[in-house]
Formats: structure tokens, sequence, C-alpha cells
């Protein structure tokens, strides 16, 4: 799954070979496997499309470099394509107005309500705003007795909506209050609704008019399917939404929809929700999500998800380890082989020369994640002692697992020189003191 | 019934027309010979309904063989074929309800954050006491803010009992309790809420195994029936949540909510091809009426049916 895409043209690679060029025919069978992979991914039909007709003509137009192979070039072409579809850079969201007025809006389920309390504590804590929750979806079932739990477990004040059944004269009441207490954003969570559900499109239509809100994001489940393009399409005929949060990115879904609603809402996604809690929420990075997308291997997301959610224990076993000075190439190995499980050690590796480069924020490259690999079948080819004790290591040892992994003792020489460093690195880490180490480790 | 499951499955149909579903809707309907591009067109139309790549392209293959050994000869043959198709499909899938003769009947639901289960057991509590049965409600999400509450009103709306404890409870607990309520008041059946969660998450899939666990440990057999409740707007994730739903729950049966939109929900049919696991239920809208026994022949006409 990780590796979709580029198991596909890896096949088409191997029809290409000893050519170096693009030609018709190259960009044609590599971009029938792109196409898959992206339906496979739950892009819609329509959008899918349309983007293997704009990377057709990018990859015909030349740009073509001797160097990579035409398969790494077409993959090349279509990341950044998909990167800068998705939205180049990260969005930053602007709250200005007294208040500001961000609006939630989106079919049932989508996680609206989630987003609101997640979205107050964030404005809050990042921005230094005061932001007010406005629960005003008066058809669900205890919705506003769920967003107002979520205020207080967000110490986010919430305003008691409980004894109005209408959401103009909701959205009307708190803007009173907003003003009159002087709160700088006001965050108003709408009930689901059907995109075909005219009657209840007016109202927030209406809604609209009555909030003059700075923000309208359409919150999206990631695991949606084709339907996406229909119903970003709706709301943003209606609405003129701003923006869009993409829900539950914490599961395996591939996200195919991110790039749907992008292409026919064409606004920024600006949140990606990656849990039920109210920390599960992160600025959303297109060029992460080009990566998902394409199963190339989403890693510095995973790394900073994996970050927020640790499992302690784990976490534990490798804080004993670095204090007993014992992490073994074992270890590392784990570390190497479980890039999408990365714990605590990404901060440790980031701090070491060369290891940095290798943990880009931005994910890995292909020639990066190779590097790793080969890292890793290199600890693969050592005898269970020898990843004991590395010291062991010597010239006629290293020929033979140079030979063994197919690499070369100049890399295994890298790779320990490198593992010598992060060691050192632990070593001083494993004297400091117990707090200084958990922060460092991100704990 | 089944007329106005259809009319709530077109409605959304008609109001989004795109180029390209018009165009799929004439590929059904011209006549002469058929062409390749009709059959590229047939394997797109499959995956906008979400049926899936896989799926999709096999059923288009198998087509294309047809056409090739001349079974298929005109464009007007195409729709019925695939129809047949989907139909056997489906009906593959369903081997039959497990029967239980033990009371309480025991049903749980389960799935994936905000597909509509605390509603689905709403619309199922009521479908049953509109049929004469007693049934309590189990509320076990205990995680959800305000879960509890939500069922509760329903419970209200149905006039039902629920049992529930404070939020953060051993959901195992609460269906004990639950189970127990159901033995001394000597009520028919049990339905179990549970709190949504993602297939990957794999503590909260061992939570699903105890509450599995506790209620086969109250009543003989039961879980008598696990209901896997799966929006229609889902994609290809749907398999995966069937997957592992299916192997930690033992899912008997899904329930496709949502249906009243514009999603066709057909990652049902890979489900069903992969896993065997057939569909019962559909959602058709929020009130407590709108979960209706699903039909194939209705299901895949709306999926197929492009032009209504
Ligand atoms: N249009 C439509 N909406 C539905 C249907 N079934 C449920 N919903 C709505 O979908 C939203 C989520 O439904 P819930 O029953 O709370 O879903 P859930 O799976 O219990 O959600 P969590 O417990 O939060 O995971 C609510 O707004 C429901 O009214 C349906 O068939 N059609
Ligand atoms: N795993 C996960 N669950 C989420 C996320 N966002 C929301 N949810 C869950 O999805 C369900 C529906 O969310 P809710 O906010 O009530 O949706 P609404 O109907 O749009 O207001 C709830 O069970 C939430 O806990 C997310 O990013 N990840
Ligand atoms: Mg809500
Ligand atoms: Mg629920």
């Amino acid at each position: 799954m990780l590796e979709a895409l580029q198991e596909r043209l890896g096949r088409v690679t191997k029809t290409l070979r000893g050519e170096g060029h693009l030609t018709e025919y190259h960009v044609d069978t590599a971009l029938r496997e792109i196409r898959l992979a992206l339906l496979e991914a739950d892009v819609a039909v329509e959008v899918v499309t349309k983007f293997v007709a704009r990377v057709r003509e990018r990859a015909l137009g030349g740009e073509v470099l001797t160097s990579v192979t035409p398969a790494q070039m077409v993959t090349k072409i279509v990341h950044d394509e998909l990167v800068e579809l998705l939205g180049g850079s990260t969005t930053e969201l602007e709250f200005k107005g007294r208040p500001a007025v961000v609006m939630l809006v989106g079919l049932q389920g989508s996680g609206k309500t989630t987003t609101a309390a997640k979205m107050a504590k964030w404005i809050k804590e990042k921005k230094n705003l005061f932001p007010l929750l406005v629960p005003a979806d008066t058809s669900r079932p205890a919705a506003r007795e769920q967003l107002l739990v979520l205020g207080e477990q967000a110490k986010i004040p919430t305003v008691d909506t409980r004894d109005m059944d209408d959401p103009e004269e909701i959205a009307r009441r708190a803007l009173r209050e907003a003003s009159i207490k002087g709160y700088q954003v006001l965050i108003f969570d709408t009930a689901g609704r059907l995109h075909i559900d005219d009657e209840l499109m007016d109202q927030l239509e209406r809604l609209k008019e009555i909030l003059k809100p700075k923000q309208i994001l359409f919150v999206a489940d990631a695991m949606t399917g084709q339907d996406a393009v229909r119903s970003a399409r709706a709301y943003h005929q209606r609405l003129d939404i701003t923006g869009v949060v993409l829900t539950k990115l914490d599961g395996d879904a591939r996200g195919g929809a991110a790039l749907s609603v992008r292409e026919v809402v064409g606004r920024p996604i600006v949140f990606a929700g990656v849990g039920e809690r109210l920390d599960g929420l992160e600025q959303f990075h297109p060029d992460r999500m080009a990566g998902r997308i394409l199963g190339m291997g989403d890693v510095a997301s995973l790394v900073e998800r994996a970050q927020g959610v640790i499992d302690e224990t784990k976490a534990r076993k490798l804080e004993e380890k670095l204090r007993k000075n014992k992490f073994d190439l074992d270890d590392l190995r784990d570390q190497l082989k479980s890039l999408k499980k990365m714990g605590p050690l990404q901060s440790v590796m980031e701090m070491v020369p060369g290891m940095n480069k290798m943990m880009p924020k931005g994910g890995v490259t292909e020639g990066q994640e190779r590097q790793l690999k080969r890292f890793s079948s290199c600890i693969d080819s050592m005898t269970p002692r020898e990843r004991r004790h590395p010291q062991l290591l010597n010239g006629s040892r290293k020929r033979r697992i140079a030979k063994g992994s197919g690499t070369s003792v100049e890399e295994i020489n890298r790779l320990l020189r490198q593992y010598g460093q992060m060691r050192k690195l632990m070593k001083r880490l494993g004297k400091a003191d117990p707090k200084a180490l958990k922060r460092q480790l991100g704990l | 019934m089944a007329g106005t499951f259809l009319k709530k499955l077109k409605r959304g149909l008609f109001m989004t027309h795109t180029e390209f579903i018009e165009k799929v809707g004439e590929t059904f309907q011209r006549s002469g010979p058929v062409a390749p591009e009709h059959i590229d067109r047939l394997e797109e139309a499959l995956i906008a309904a979400d049926a899936g790549v896989a799926l999709s392209v096999r059923l288009a293959d198998e087509i294309r063989g047809e056409v090739r050994a001349k079974r298929i000869t005109t464009a007007e043959d195409l729709r019925p074929a695939v129809r047949r198709r989907l139909l056997e499909l489906l009906s593959d899938a369903d081997t039959g309800r497990r029967t239980s003769g033990t009371r309480p009947k025991i049903t749980l639901v389960v799935g994936v954050n905000g597909t509509g289960k605390t509603t689905t057991v709403a619309k199922l509590a009521h479908r049953r006491i509109e049929a004469g049965s007693s049934v309590v409600l189990a509320a076990a999400d205990t995680f959800r803010a305000a879960a509890v509450e939500q069922l509760k009103v329903w419970a209200e709306r149905v006039g039902a009992p629920v049992v529930h404890q404070q939020e953060g409870a051993d959901p195992a607990a609460v269906v004990y309790d639950a189970i127990a309520a159901a033995k001394s008041r000597n009520i028919d059946e049990v339905l179990i809420d549970t709190a949504g969660r993602l297939h990957t998450r794999a503590n909260l899939m061992k939570e699903l195994e105890k509450v599995k666990g506790i209620a086969a440990r109250e009543v003989d057999g039961a879980p008598h029936e696990v209901l896997l409740v799966l929006d229609a707007t889902t994609g290809s994730n749907g398999i995966e949540q069937a997957q592992q739903f299916g192997a930690t729950a033992g899912v008997d049966g899904v329930v496709l909510t949502k249906l009243d939109g514009t999603a066709k929900g057909g990652v049902v049919l890979a489900i069903a091809g992969n896993l065997k696991l057939p569909v019962r239920w559909i959602g058709v809208g929020e009130g407590i009426d709108d979960l209706l026994p699903f039909d194939a022949e209705d299901f895949v006409d709306s999926l197929l049916d492009l032009k209504a």
C-alpha cells in the first residue's frame, strides 16, 4: 500500500530501461498507472481525468533531466503537480475582525462539532486569541450538549443555546454576546446537512448573511470517496467556502478526497483532523498529503503524529535504553524499518548530522528512502551478535556484509559513523536530567 | 416502500447531473453496436459509484470478453449484463441470517466515527417495537461527548428503556447491565450502540472484543447479530473497515447509511465480492422511519440507472 505508485511505476521502468528521455509512449504508459493509483486513492474520476491531462502536457513539454529515469521524472512531475494542486505551501488562517466569525459546515458526521472545539483550543493556544464556541446544531439529538462538554474539556467558553431552537436566533445572540464580552473569534457549529437539501442549504445562506463570517470552512471526512466532488461543489456554489478541513486522517484512508475537494472548491485545505481528542488537529501540509495519496510514504506527518500519541511504554523502553546507553544496531534497524511508526527517536535523529537530512519535514524523497532501505539491509546482513556489538565489525566482516546486502564498505562505514554520532548524542542525553531528556524526546 | 426508496435515491441524481454522468447514461441507452469506449465509460461509471478500481476493472474486462465472444453485441445489452453480474455478486454474499431462538436477542452495532450507528440503533429499535418486540438500548459509547445524551433522546422518542453509565465507564460493564436488565424484565432484545472507532486503532478494537465476550458469556450465542454501519459516501476505505471489523467483531451484515444523498454506496459491492458480507439495511434520512431493508435490485438499479 505504502509504495503503491512506486511499485506501479517500477513496472513501467522495466519496460523503459535504457532510455533517458520522455517520449509520448513513456508518458502515456506511466500515466495509465498514475491514473489507476489516483483512482485507487479515491480521487474523483473527473478530477483524475483533468489532472492526468495536465501532467501529460507538462511531461511532454520537455523538462527532461538526463540523470533520471523516465519513470522517476514522471513521478516527480506528478508529485510536484499534486503538491501545487493541493495548495503549495501550508496556509495560515486569518482571524481579523471583531469578532472574526468562523462557520463550520458539512455533511452529517463529518466532524464539525469536534473540529469546532479543536479549533477553539488551537486558536487560544497558538494564536493567543479569545474564542467563543457557539453550538447551533438544533437538529441532531444532544448535539449542543456535545459541544458544551467539549468546550468544558477545552476550557473554552461555550454559549448555552439549549433553550433556543432557531439557528438564526442563535447566530444573532452569539454575535451580541461576543461583542459585549469582547471575544475575538466566534466559532459557529452548524447541523450536518446534505448538499441537496435545499431548505437546509437556504438556511446556511441566511446564517451567512447574519454572521458575515470571515471563514466558512467545509469539514470533510478523509474517507470520502467519489461523492466528495458533488458535495463540495454544491456547498461551494451556495456559500463560497473559504477553506476546507479534512478530518479522520488518523485512519488509513489514502485521502484522495483531498484532491477532489481542493480541485472543485479551489480554496486551501487549512486543517487536518488526526484524532478524536481535542489535540488531534494539525495544520494541513500539501506535500505530505501528496505523498499519502500517491502511496509514497508520508513519513514526516506520520512522525509528527506519532509524537502526539506516543505509545508510552515504547517511549519508556527507549528512554531506558538511552539511559543505560544500550541503544544498538537492532534498535536502529527497528527505527528504520518502522518509519511509519517513528517514535521519539525522530527528535534525536534530527539532531544528528547526516540523519537530519534523511528525515526532512517535507517527507522523504525517493533517493532518501532508498538510502534508508540500504541502511536497513546493511543491518539485516549482520549477525545478531554484530548488531548488539558493532565494535566487532572489522574489515572482513564489513566486506561480507557489503556483499550480502548488495551495498559497499563505504556505505557501512557511513552507517556506523552516523550510528556512532547518535550514540554519543544519546549518551549526553542520557546523562542529562530526566526532565530535559523527556522534553528532548517530546514526551 | 420500495417506491419511496427509489424516489429518494433518484432525487439526488436529478439535481447533480454532471456532464460525465450524462455521458454514462447515454452509454446505456445508445443503440447500435458496442464500441470499446462504451465499456471504458461503464468502467468509469462503476468507479464513480465507488465500486472500487479492482472490481470495476474486473467487471469491465468480463464484459469485454463477452463482447469478443459476441454474446453482447449492442450497447443496449450492456446494462442488463452488468446488472445481472452485480445482482449475482450481492446474492452470493448473502448466505442467510444466523437464527437465534435465545432470548434476549443481542444485536451489536459497530463502525468508524460518524457513520450513523446511534441513529441506526434508534431506527432499528423503532422497527422492532412496531413489530411488537420489547427492546432495551445499551449506551456502550462511553467515550464521545454527550453520546449517552444522544441515545437517551432517541430512546425517549421510540419509547425504549436505555441502560447507561457515566462517561468514561467500561462499555463491557454497560452491556452487562443492559443484558441483566433485559433478563430481569423479560425483554426480547438488546441493541448495543458502540463508540465510533477507526479500524486501525488496535486498543479500541480490543475493547470491542471484550464487549462481545461479555455478551457471549451472558447469553448463549450472543451477539446474535453484529451490524457494521457504513456511510454511503465512503470510498475504498470501506473495504478495510469491513475487513478489520469483520476480523475483530465478526460482522454479519452491513447497514448502508446516508443513501438519501448523492453517494451511491458502491463500496458495498466490493465488500460483498471480497468478504462475502451482505447488506441488511439502508439509511435514507435522519428520521426514525428512514431505515429500510436492503433491496438488491433497487440498489443496483439506482446505481446503474444513471439517468433515472
Ligand atoms: N442524511 C442522513 N443522515 C444520517 C443518516 N443516518 C445518520 N445520519 C446523521 O449522521 C450523523 C451521525 O449520526 P450518528 O448516529 O450520531 O453517528 P454515529 O456513528 O453514532 O457517530 P459517532 O458515535 O459520533 O461515531 C447525525 O447527524 C445523523 O442524523 C442517514 O441515513 N441519512
Ligand atoms: N478518528 C477521528 N475521529 C474524528 C475526527 N474528527 C471527528 N471525529 C469523530 O467523528 C464523529 C463525528 O464527529 P462530530 O464532530 O460529531 O461530527 P458532526 O456531525 O459533523 O458534528 C465523532 O465520533 C468524532 O469523535 C478525527 O479527526 N479523527
Ligand atoms: Mg455536530
Ligand atoms: Mg454514536
